[in-house]
């Protein structure tokens, strides 16, 4: 539901971020078990300029062995083509279902310029420009192709009705792409795009473009106040603010059992590091901290970092997610079955479809 | 038969592989049905081309059959026909890497081979993207390298068609041995080692992100029978997906490939080659030949006949009745009528051509369509196929075949269900998957890593 209500739903994902595992086990076992707490979806990050797997080919490997957990990717758009990345995306749709995520993520440095040769390092205000024009010609390439373009009708021989198929001759700053798709429209429509805010510079792309923003820190005032800026700027872009999820972003210590407070933070609060926003406790107090700041209208939910993988997920899923369950705070399983379902976001409506009901 | 070959010294000791009681292993590939019209939609056993169902279906009858690997194409454009997008033949397909990666979840040994373009895409990240499947397969990816020129699909990508058409194979290779570096940049005990690069084409350096995964490097297929392509899938290929042919075509070109490839030191078994066949099975021979004209027919629909006939005419077409006689006017070539397709040929000799057949054989323009196109590949019963797939392979015109089905995703359970077995029982095909990797299926050794 929505802000606007007293029972707003709280929403849970988790990173899968593993160091140095290639193969497809680990992961997949991650990913199975935040399935079995029913958090809403499961992050992978990636990178070029640090060692792992293309992390959308490996949620593509879970999709499969998973039912109803989203997988939400990140996949870059500084050296990539906008083309091929939107067709991943919404490949990655058809093979789950509809459980399909995108994290946009740019690439600043020199050194993974250089992995491409193409072009040069650029200010991250120009990258994150760049990576609003992608989200807006992959939104646009998947409303390429109308819901109902495939028409089969044999009496004329048409396999698609062609009027429903639409060139989007989208000229951005620095690419260009004629269109459409050559992937029909995904299930979800769009997938749910997800932008890490906390950064001046995405934070705009993240407004406009995100169906979840992703907010680190330790502050609840100042989640609080970026959950405001991002719902003010996506009303000033003419979305409605309610089909925006603002997501706290923190790691998550679980290691030291069942004592809760660091001294200083009562409840077991999260406190700066140099990695970022931390929590260091228990699973209760966990899971204290998640009611108190969702209680508050502080953020929708949240977006937990293991800091060591497989004991901080379990400890994750099995204490903190099952006591919220336990409560009546979390849901106990999914009702619905795309990613969209699981965030309470509607399916969004096709742009083309729109501008030719109004001629 | 071929001239006698001269003299060779005999050796002293038999080689193992050149034991005369096993024939020459025969490897075969299921395609994905394509977006033309050999694949019938019509039909009411046709299912979706998207939902991944279908490939799940089409992968696991693959695997049952005990291919050797399931092969995707690619569209990077939507054709277009009269400056509007082509609308009579399946279109819309899923991204290959991201299905075949879904596809690795449900399946334990078949290989999974993607059609990716070398033109718009960067090795760097395509040599992940391929490295990732390789890793998460447990050693099963297949890339055929494709180069496209025209600027009509570039018009999706950064880099636009502004490659020229005789730099394509030149970017292909270099593209690939580009991969191959990276694929091969970490230290055996798993540490990354920085790499470079400068050439033509790339200019680039830094440190890859993977491991060097189960098969070394992934299998490379080569589509396509020119002799630049030939030459190509000599150097740096591990497979050829080429045309079918008669017997003696395939036999040619076969003694064509493998003779090119000592230049680059390697040896005959070193690249399978795999042309791309259609069958159509029947309980008696008649009865396969007439499911294969009825086949024809559902793929030849009147308005896909009028419209072949407008490629090679180069006009407007539609006021003509498909059940009437040809066009008497001459062809007016127009290479911008048809976009997102391979060129035809002369059109207006080709144009004498099929009128002199409609003429002779009293045909209609659609009954010319059918009759001029391609025939399945084979067409028999069950024994009679699998008896001339096997000569095929025996007599040296191919290492084996890619299945196109038309039908998706049942195309090919017939064939697995009454095919594979005669096959077996004939000793040309394996009976069971020997090893993990698609290299261990196609018997290919694994690559030797540079320094």
């Amino acid at each position: 539901m929505t802000s606007s209500h007293g029972t707003r739903r709280l929403h849970l994902a988790t990173a899968l971020d593993r160091r140095s595992v290639y193969d497809a086990d680990a992961f997949v076992a991650a990913a199975r078990l935040a399935e079995r707490g029913a958090l809403d979806f499961v992050t992978l990050g990636d990178s070029l300029a640090r060692p792992g797997p293309d992390a959308l080919s490996v949620l593509s490997r879970v999709a499969p062995a998973t039912r109803r957990v989203g997988l939400v990717p990140t996949v870059t758009t500084t050296h990539t083509e906008p083309f091929h990345v939107q067709a991943a995306v919404a490949t990655l749709d058809w093979v789950s279902r509809g459980r399909a995520g995108w994290r946009i993520e740019v690439s600043t440095t020199e050194g993974e310029a250089r992995l491409f040769g193409r072009r040069h390092a650029a200010p991250v205000d120009a990258l994150w420009q760049e990576a609003g024009e992608v989200a807006d010609v992959a939104a646009r390439l998947w409303d390429s192709w109308e819901d109902d373009a495939e028409i089969r009708d044999v009496a004329t021989g048409r396999f698609v009705d062609r009027d429903k198929l639409h060139h989007v001759d989208f000229t951005g700053s620095a690419f260009s792409v004629k269109g459409p798709s050559i992937v029909p429209r995904p299930p979800q429509g769009h997938p749910v795009r997800v932008v890490d805010a906390t950064d001046r510079a995405a934070r705009a792309v993240a407004a406009r473009y995100a169906d979840v923003a992703l907010v680190r820190t330790a502050l609840p005032a100042r989640a609080a106040a970026a959950r405001a800026e991002l719902r003010a700027s996506a009303a000033a872009h003419g979305r409605d603010p309610d089909d925006l999820r603002v997501l706290a972003a923190l790691d998550v210590d679980l290691g030291d059992g069942e004592y809760a407070a660091e001294p200083g933070h009562g409840g077991g609060g999260p406190r700066t590091t140099p990695r970022g926003p931390q929590y260091r406790g228990g699973p209760v107090d966990l899971a204290e901290l998640i009611v108190s700041w969702h209680r508050d209208g502080t953020v929708d939910g949240f977006h937990l970092t293991p800091v060591e993988p497989l004991r901080d997920l379990e400890r994750l899923v099995n204490g903190t997610v099952s006591l919220l369950q336990h409560r009546g705070l979390f849901r106990t399983f999914y009702p619905g079955s795309t990613l969209r379902d699981h965030l309470g976001l509607a399916r969004p409506a096709n742009q083309y479809a729109v501008a030719q009901g109004a001629s | 038969m071929t001239a006698p070959k001269p003299m060779q010294p005999r050796p002293t000791q038999p080689r193992p592989t050149q034991r005369p009681t096993r024939p020459k292993p025969m490897h075969l590939a299921a395609h994905f049905p394509g977006v033309n019209n050999t694949t019938v939609w019509a039909d009411p056993r046709s299912g979706s081309q998207i939902d991944f169902a279908s490939f799940e279906h089409l992968a696991r009858t693959a695997e049952r059959g005990l291919f050797d690997f399931f092969f995707l194409a690619e569209g990077l454009r939507l054709r277009e026909h009269k400056g509007r997008i082509h609308d009579l033949d399946v279109v819309g397909r899923p991204e290959s890497l991201t299905v075949l990666n879904a596809l690795a979840a449900v399946t334990g040994r078949l290989g999974l081979a993607a059609t990716v373009n070398a033109t718009f895409n960067e090795p760097y990240e395509l040599a992940r993207r391929f490295a990732t499947l390789d890793h998460l397969s447990g050693g099963r990816a297949a890339w055929n390298v494709v180069t496209s020129s025209d600027a009509f699909t570039g018009e999706n990508f950064r880099r636009g068609g502004y490659l020229d058409r005789a730099e394509r194979y030149t970017r292909a290779a270099e593209f690939v041995a580009t991969a191959r570096k990276l694929w091969d940049s970490w230290t055996p005990d798993g540490t990354p080692r920085p790499f470079a690069h400068h050439g033509r084409h790339f200019d680039i350096a830094g440190e890859f992100t993977l491991p060097r995964s189960p098969q070394g490097h992934p299998v490379v297929i080569q589509a396509g029978d020119s002799d630049e392509g030939r030459e190509f899938a000599a150097s740096s290929a591990d497979v050829i997906f080429t045309r079918h042919g008669t017997l003696e075509a395939g036999r040619a070109f076969y003694a064509d490939v493998k003779r090119r490839l000592a230049k680059y030191g390697r040896s005959p078994a070193d690249l399978k080659i795999m042309p791309g066949v259609t069958v159509v099975l029947g309980d008696t021979a008649a009865d396969a030949h007439a499911r294969a004209e009825e086949i024809r027919r559902q793929q030849v629909s009147p308005q896909t006949a009028l419209l072949t006939l407008e490629r090679i005419w180069g006009v407007d077409l539609s006021g003509y009745d498909p059940d009437g006689p040809l066009p008497d006017v001459d062809p007016v070539p127009d290479p911008q009528l048809s976009q997102g397709r391979t060129r035809q040929g002369d059109s207006v000799a080709t144009a004498e051509k099929w009128r002199a057949l409609a003429q002779e054989r009293g045909l209609s323009i659609r009954q010319t369509v059918i009759e001029a196109g391609a025939r399945q590949s084979f067409v028999g019963t069950p024994e009679e196929v699998a008896a001339e797939l096997a000569q095929f392979v025996a007599r040296d015109a191919a290492d084996g075949f890619i299945l196109v089905p038309q039908l998706t995703p049942g195309g090919l359970d017939e064939f697995v269900d009454r095919v594979v077995p005669l096959l077996q029982e004939r000793g040309a095909f394996r009976t069971g998957y020997e090893g993990t990797t698609l290299r261990s299926h196609l018997g290919l050794a694994d690559p030797v890593r540079n320094a």
